[in-house]
């Protein structure tokens, strides 16, 4: 915002008399506003919406706006290359630049693989500015320049990215060394391992590498862990600790036999380097608490499983065993009631036919009692219509109105209210037409 | 394709590949921006920079932009074409008519579909419009994704500025099916002007501009005060009866006619001639932008019978007048309701394919004063193409806005930091302004004025002030005695107007001295308006210690 406008034309002189409090007169506030929703697009905007929504005034945001800036540039320089020199690494011969740390000839050991390009032409230059043999000699050295040809070298195979890539292959420094199993009890554990497969991740192709996670990781992370080193796709290679092939175009036979040995060493180690992984992997495995976690929990779960089953069945089992047995006991039941039915009804019949025969010796009785309602000595002839009319009713009549007709004759003792009795039921089955009128003969 | 792509959702702003799409009813077009922030519109595998937004199926094949285009002869029923305006809208508020030479839209739950063959065999199926913009989306993906050799993942889209909250959530939808999070959804016209106000010669500048869109089926005009450069639109409006269709609808019948008078048949009243009418006249249209001649020239255009003829500019801006008046007064009546005169207008920025007519340029040119600058092809030489503007703006802004968090980018987008204060007088140094009016709270101007020549104490007069429209009437030049000259017969009519802007010195706001100033020295005035109109001056000698400060209290 150090735009500014410029105007040529003067500004009027101070007239006579003017003054104001701190040479400042307000006189007035400006209008109202009005609302309007502006368009969130545009560089100009998200400096708006910087400064509205941390509630910036224009100088604030510029200054911390500077600031940040500033700061950017604070951060660049620092945080690097500010490691001491180890004074015997100072001496070393540039010859063996196979043998030499080259990060750490840069001051980069603490990065390593991580180092980024950027980091390395700093560190470089860094370097030459301290080491360069015109510097030394300004400081009364001597002009031994070795150690500024290691610098050069460092930087010639960290800054060529296949060099790079094959001293990286061979940079044990950065290894981790896997814990032993008696540091890794005390719970570092998962933390030692971690480290140990971070640095091994740095040969992977495939990138991110999956982490080695702690004792809360889920199943699937872990599986994935596992199933990724297993199937661990390296781009290590060791071509850097190739023996030196003779450069002379004299003996062709011997530079071959160099290459085909070389080639074959390089198989050897990367076999072996496959094997080691493996071994890692499955030392990591084996002391792996998650593993035998998962497993106990998969097996409690396939068990209960089981169990449900075993005890769904036992249940099933034992609710038929007590359908049938209900069933057997409804049965019994209900022939032992059929039974008792059948006794008692058949006793209330017979006790029915005594009490009809009783009745009808009453009914009998009490014809006779009125001696066959005939004065005197009762004639054959009028005994046997008499009692021809009794057996006719008799036999039409069932068993209550027996029991009904034997009860009023019973105590009857006068042959003329017999007699009545028995017309009157003569005449009810008359009229019921029971029987005919023509068929009673003496009671009619 | 077949593949169901995962909806992208909340990518890391480190992984963001993000482009600008410019989606528009007719063409679209996809852009990214270079490593060195400049916005590039990007072909396609077919060569095209404006893609037609058609996709069409052929035997189960889908093909989208001028391939597409190509089947709506032949293949029109499975051809879905303008279906932009369609997006997150009910069938009964939907104007079909572009879509009668393709298929039709239909009713479906609510929304719009169509019926199509898209596989190889089977019924046709049905396809909802978000659907076929998913589709059309994905292909303007795979475009960019494979120009740039990343996959892309997100975007910035550009919308007319009447879409409403359900056109945007519907589109925002179909872009995240299509595997694109939408980063923002931005106006057409203000990513017109942004992709101006991005080139590295351009200044940030208070200025009123008119960003007129002109596209295949719509016309949107949008007034917008950039001050500071931050952006308000002031007004719009919105015209379905003059664009780019009706301009070739005039070419259409022009050379329908003059067929019929060759062999008797109107090539109109078929489908298929219909269609090729159509497409060589848009192309005729194009030419004439370029040349002064163009050729038309079908094959077999009906009934068997070629058809070549060949039409100048001249004879086309002829018949094309009442389309090309009808965008003169949309423009005119845009500025008035925006409640500013076309003498406050600093640019005008002419964008969509249609703006590639040399005619509404020139037409535009004679409305408003010499001192708007008319950005368009045929009176800037550095205008950049029209049909490019917004999907540069939107590359821009997603470049501007793709390293923020997507949560980031909604706070910040809030009304509540959108809707601010916008002053409605300018506030300025007696006679000088600072600020304009229209401008948004909080805002701040410095301005530097030169001192008297002896230099000593100064005044300086806070204002607010107002221009107005002045208009004086001249009379005819009568005095210098040649009246019998043939020269003019201007200055037979009525006396000549002569209007232009004054500032009016309003409210007077505040006095400050500045004192012992240098000789040929100067003072710098800054002048800051704070979201509550509170007003803080403050007024300094350049170069020196100390200075004036004072505060006016909010009203």
């Amino acid at each position: 915002m150090a735009t500014h406008a410029n105007v040529s034309l003067p500004l009027p002189v101070l007239p006579e008399g003017w003054s104001g409090e701190k040479d400042f007169k307000a006189i007035g506030s400006i209008s109202a506003a009005t609302q309007r929703t502006i368009e969130p697009v545009g560089p100009h905007f998200l400096a708006h919406a910087r400064r509205a929504r941390h509630k910036r005034t224009f100088s604030e945001d510029d200054r911390i706006q500077a600031q940040e800036n500033a700061k950017k540039v604070e951060d660049d320089d620092s945080g690097e290359i500010s490691e001491p020199e180890d004074p015997s690494m100072l001496l070393r011969d540039a010859k063996d630049w196979k043998q030499q740390d080259h990060y750490a000839v840069l001051g980069l050991s603490k990065y390593r693989y991580k180092a980024t390009e950027d980091q390395i032409k700093r560190a470089h230059r860094k370097k030459v500015l301290k080491h360069h043999p015109d510097k030394r000699a300004a400081a009364g050295g001597t002009e031994d320049d070795s150690f500024f040809k290691c610098i050069q070298k460092a930087t010639e195979v960290l800054l060529d990215p296949i060099k790079r890539r094959q001293f990286d292959s061979v940079d044990e420094r950065a290894d981790v060394e896997p814990p032993s199993k008696k540091a890794a009890k005390d719970g570092k554990y998962y933390k030692l391992w971690s480290a140990v497969f971070k640095a091994e991740g740095r040969f992977s192709k495939v990138q991110p590498v999956p982490k080695f996670g702690d004792e809360k990781s889920t199943k699937e992370e872990v599986d994935a862990f596992y199933n990724f080193f297993y199937n661990f796709d390296s781009w290590r290679s060791f071509e850097y600790q190739d023996e030196d092939v003779p450069d002379d175009n004299e003996n062709r036979d011997q530079k071959r036999h160099m290459e085909r040995k070389n080639n074959n060493a390089r198989k050897k180690k990367k076999t072996e380097d496959s094997a080691r992984l493996r071994k890692l992997v499955d030392d990591a495995m084996a002391g792996d608490a998650r593993i035998k976690q998962f497993r106990q929990e998969a097996n409690a779960s396939k068990n209960k499983k089981k169990l449900d089953k075993e005890q769904a069945e036992r249940d099933a089992k034992e609710a038929k065993e007590k359908e049938k047995a209900k069933a057997e006991q409804d049965k019994k039941d209900a022939e032992e009631k059929a039974k008792a039915e059948r006794e008692s009804t058949k006793k209330s019949k017979e006790q029915a036919k005594a009490a009809v025969k009783k009745n009808r010796r009453v009914m009998k009785g009490s014809v006779k009692d009125a001696n066959y309602f005939v004065d005197g000595e009762a004639p054959a002839s009028a005994i046997n219509a008499v009692l021809a009319d009794v057996e006719l009713i008799q036999g039409k009549i069932d068993a209550d109105e027996t029991a009904e007709l034997a009860d009023k004759l019973r105590d009857l003792k006068l042959a003329a209210d017999i007699k009545k009795v028995w017309t009157a039921e003569a005449k009810r089955l008359v009229d019921g037409s029971k029987i005919k009128q023509s068929d009673i003969q003496a009671l009619a | 394709m077949s593949a169901e792509e995962a909806p992208a959702q909340g990518a890391t702003p480190g992984e963001r590949v993000a482009i600008g799409i410019s989606f528009g009813n007719s063409n679209s077009s996809i852009a990214v921006t270079s490593f060195d922030d400049k916005a590039e519109v990007i072909a396609n595998e077919d060569g095209d920079r404006q893609i037609p937004t058609i996709i069409s199926y052929v035997d189960g094949e889908e093909y989208n932009g001028q391939q597409a285009k190509q089947q709506l002869i032949r293949n029109y029923k499975n051809t879905v074409a303008y279906f932009r305006d369609y997006l997150g809208q009910d069938f009964k508020s939907i104007d079909p008519t572009h879509s009668h030479a393709s298929a039709h839209p239909q009713e479906h739950d609510s929304t719009v579909a169509f019926t199509i063959q898209d596989k190889e065999e089977g019924e046709p199926s049905t396809v909802t419009v978000s659907e076929i913009a998913t589709r059309h989306l994905r292909r303007l993906k795979q475009s960019a994704s494979d120009y740039t050799g990343k996959q892309v993942n997100s975007a910035v889209i550009t919308i007319p500025t009447n879409f409403s909250e359900k056109q945007k959530a519907a589109l925002t939808k179909a872009a995240t099916h299509a595997g694109l999070e939408v980063l923002q959804l931005i106006h057409e016209p203000v990513a017109a002007l942004l992709a101006y106000d991005a080139r590295p010669e351009s200044k940030v500048a208070d200025k009123n501009v008119v960003v007129a869109d002109l596209g295949g089926t719509r016309s949107d005009v949008a007034v917008i005060a950039s001050r500071g450069g931050i952006y308000t639109i002031l007004a719009t409006a919105h015209d379905y009866e003059y664009a780019g269709v009706h301009l070739d609808k005039v070419l259409q019948d022009h050379f329908a006619k003059d067929f019929i008078k060759w062999h008797g048949t109107d090539p109109r009243e078929d489908q298929r001639s219909m269609a090729k009418l159509k497409l060589e006249s848009e192309a005729t249209k194009k030419a004439l932008s370029i040349g002064t001649n163009a050729n038309f020239s079908v094959e077999s255009l009906a009934e068997g019978a070629d058809y070549a003829s060949t039409i100048n500019r001249l004879r086309y801006e002829t018949i094309a007048r009442k389309v090309l008046d009808g965008f003169n007064r949309l423009i005119e009546g845009v500025v008035k309701k925006a409640g500013l005169d076309v003498l406050e207008i600093d640019e005008v920025i002419l964008s969509g394919g249609t703006s590639h007519t040399p005619k509404i340029a020139k037409n535009f040119a004679a409305i408003f004063p010499e001192s708007t600058n008319i950005l368009a092809p045929s009176t800037t030489p550095t205008a950049i193409n029209p049909s490019e503007l917004q999907a540069r703006g939107a590359a821009l802004q997603a470049s501007l806005i793709q390293e923020y968090e997507s949560e980031d980018i909604d706070q910040s987008t809030h009304p509540a930091v959108t809707t601010v204060k916008h002053l409605t007088n300018a506030v300025g140094v007696l006679s000088i302004t600072g600020d304009e009016s229209k401008d948004c709270v909080p805002a701040r101007r410095t301005i530097h004025i030169n001192v008297p020549k002896e230099g000593g104490d100064v005044l300086v007069k806070i204002v607010e002030g107002g221009s107005h429209i002045k208009v004086t009437k001249e009379e005819p030049a009568k005095t210098n005695g040649n009246k019998d000259d043939d020269s003019d017969e201007d200055s037979d009519d009525e006396p000549e107007e002569r209007r232009e802007k004054i500032w009016k010195v309003g409210k007077v706001l505040a006095e400050a001295s500045v004192k012992d100033t240098k000789k040929g020295g100067k003072v710098e005035v800054m002048i800051n308006v704070a979201g509550d109109l509170a007003v803080t001056v403050t007024a300094r000698e350049v170069g020196a210690k100390g200075g004036v400060r004072g505060t006016l209290s909010a009203p």
